[in-house]
C-alpha cells in the first residue's frame, strides 16, 4: 500500500509549537506569521529545553532582527505563490507594503542574508511548488502553469529548465522510476 | 546542524582537480569547510566511521580507482543514516541517459566538468547558493534535482 500525503507546513508548526508552550507551562499568545508573544518570561532551563525541542522539528527560534525581517521575507512570497488571490499581485508592492519597508532595502538586506536576490528566490520557490504539484496530483503541466500565474506551459518548461536543467517531464520521469524501485526493495 | 556554513565533501583522484576546487571555494561569499578524498575507498571509509562529520553536498568524480562515484552513490543511497546529504556526480559525459539514470538512483546534481577556473567558480557557486537555500529554508529535498 501506498499513502500520497500533502502536508500544509504552516498547521503543523503552529500546532508543535503549541503544544510545546503548553507542556511547558509558558504563558504566550501566538501572533501568526511566525511570531509569538511570551508573557511570563520562563526559566532559564525551562526555556532551554523548549528551544531545544523545538529544534529536533526543524523550528528554530531566530534572535537577531534580520533574519526575522528575512523570514517575514520568505513568509510572504510562500503566501504569494501559494494563495490564488495573490498570485496576479506585483510582488515588490506587495512586500514592501505589508512589511512596511521600501522594496530597495528589503532586496538589499535578503541578498546579504540568503546570498540570493528575492526574485530568484521567487523563481525558486514558484519552481518547488510546481514540481511538489507535479508529485503530488494529478494535474496536467497546463493546469499547473495556470495555477501559478504563467502566461502558458511553454512559459513554466522554459523557467523550469533554466531553474532546474531539466525538462518538467524529465523531473517527473525520474521521480516516477525512483519510486518503482523504492516500491521493489 | 550550524547553519552558519555548508560542509562540503570532495572525492577525486585528480590532485589538480582537488586544488581547483577547494581554490575556487575559497573565493566564494558562502562559508564552506571542504574536505578532500582521492578515492571511493578513503571517501566511504570515512563516512562510516562513527564520528565522521557528515557534509551537506557531497561532489563525487565518477571515474575514480578502487571505487568509482556510482558505486560510492549506490552505497550512500542504502543507507537512511546519509539521507541528508546532496550529492553531486561530476561527470564528463553529456548523455542523457546516462544523466537520467544518474538521477534515478539518487543523485541530486548533476555537473559536466567544466574545462576552465571561471567556469567550475561559477558552477560551484550556484549548486552552494541553490543548496544554502534548501538547508534554510526546509526545501523538500527528495524534490532536489539540479543538471549544470
Amino acid at each position: 500500500m501506498k499513502l500520497f500525503i500533502k502536508f500544509d507546513f504552516n498547521t503543523v508548526c503552529r500546532k508543535v509549537l503549541e503544544e510545546k508552550l503548553i507542556q511547558h507551562n509558558i504563558k504566550h499568545k501566538i501572533l501568526g506569521f511566525g511570531e509569538v508573544d511570551i508573557l511570563e518570561k520562563p526559566d532559564t532551563d525551562v526555556f532551554k529545553a523548549f528551544a531545544e525541542e523545538l529544534k529536533g522539528y526543524g523550528i528554530d527560534i531566530i534572535e537577531n532582527q534580520k533574519s526575522v525581517l528575512v523570514q517575514k521575507i520568505k513568509d510572504t512570497i510562500i503566501e504569494m505563490i501559494h494563495s490564488p488571490e495573490l498570485v496576479n499581485v506585483k510582488s515588490s508592492v506587495y512586500l514592501a507594503d505589508k512589511l512596511s519597508h521600501s522594496y530597495g532595502y528589503l532586496s538589499n538586506l535578503f541578498s546579504d542574508v540568503t546570498y540570493t536576490s528575492i526574485e530568484n528566490y521567487i523563481i525558486l520557490q514558484k519552481i518547488e511548488y510546481a514540481k511538489q504539484l507535479i508529485v503530488s496530483t494529478d494535474l496536467s503541466l497546463t493546469e499547473i502553469a495556470f495555477q501559478l500565474n504563467y502566461s502558458s506551459v511553454a512559459h513554466l518548461s522554459t523557467q523550469f529548465k533554466n531553474a532546474t536543467g531539466i525538462t518538467p517531464s524529465a523531473f517527473q520521469r525520474i521521480i516516477n522510476k525512483r519510486r518503482e524501485i523504492a516500491n521493489k526493495k | 546542524m550550524d547553519k552558519d556554513y555548508i560542509h562540503i565533501i570532495l572525492a577525486d583522484d585528480d590532485e589538480d582537480d582537488r586544488l581547483l576546487f577547494t581554490d575556487a571555494f575559497d573565493e566564494l561569499k558562502i562559508n564552506t569547510k571542504v574536505n578532500t578524498f582521492n578515492d571511493g575507498v578513503e571517501l566511504m571509509d570515512y563516512l562510516n566511521t562513527p564520528d565522521a562529520v557528515l557534509p551537506n553536498v557531497l561532489f563525487l568524480d565518477l571515474n575514480m580507482p578502487k571505487k568509482n562515484g556510482i558505486e560510492c552513490l549506490y552505497e550512500i543511497k542504502s543507507d537512511d543514516k546519509f539521507k541528508d546529504i546532496a550529492i553531486a556526480i561530476f561527470s564528463t559525459s553529456s548523455s542523457e541517459e546516462h544523466i537520467e539514470e544518474t538521477f534515478v538512483q539518487g543523485a541530486n546534481i548533476y555537473i559536466k566538468k567544466p574545462s576552465d577556473f571561471t567556469t567550475l567558480k561559477k558552477v560551484l557557486a550556484e549548486v552552494v547558493t541553490i543548496n544554502w537555500q534548501y538547508h534554510t529554508s526546509g526545501l523538500n529535498k527528495d524534490n532536489f534535482l539540479l543538471r549544470l
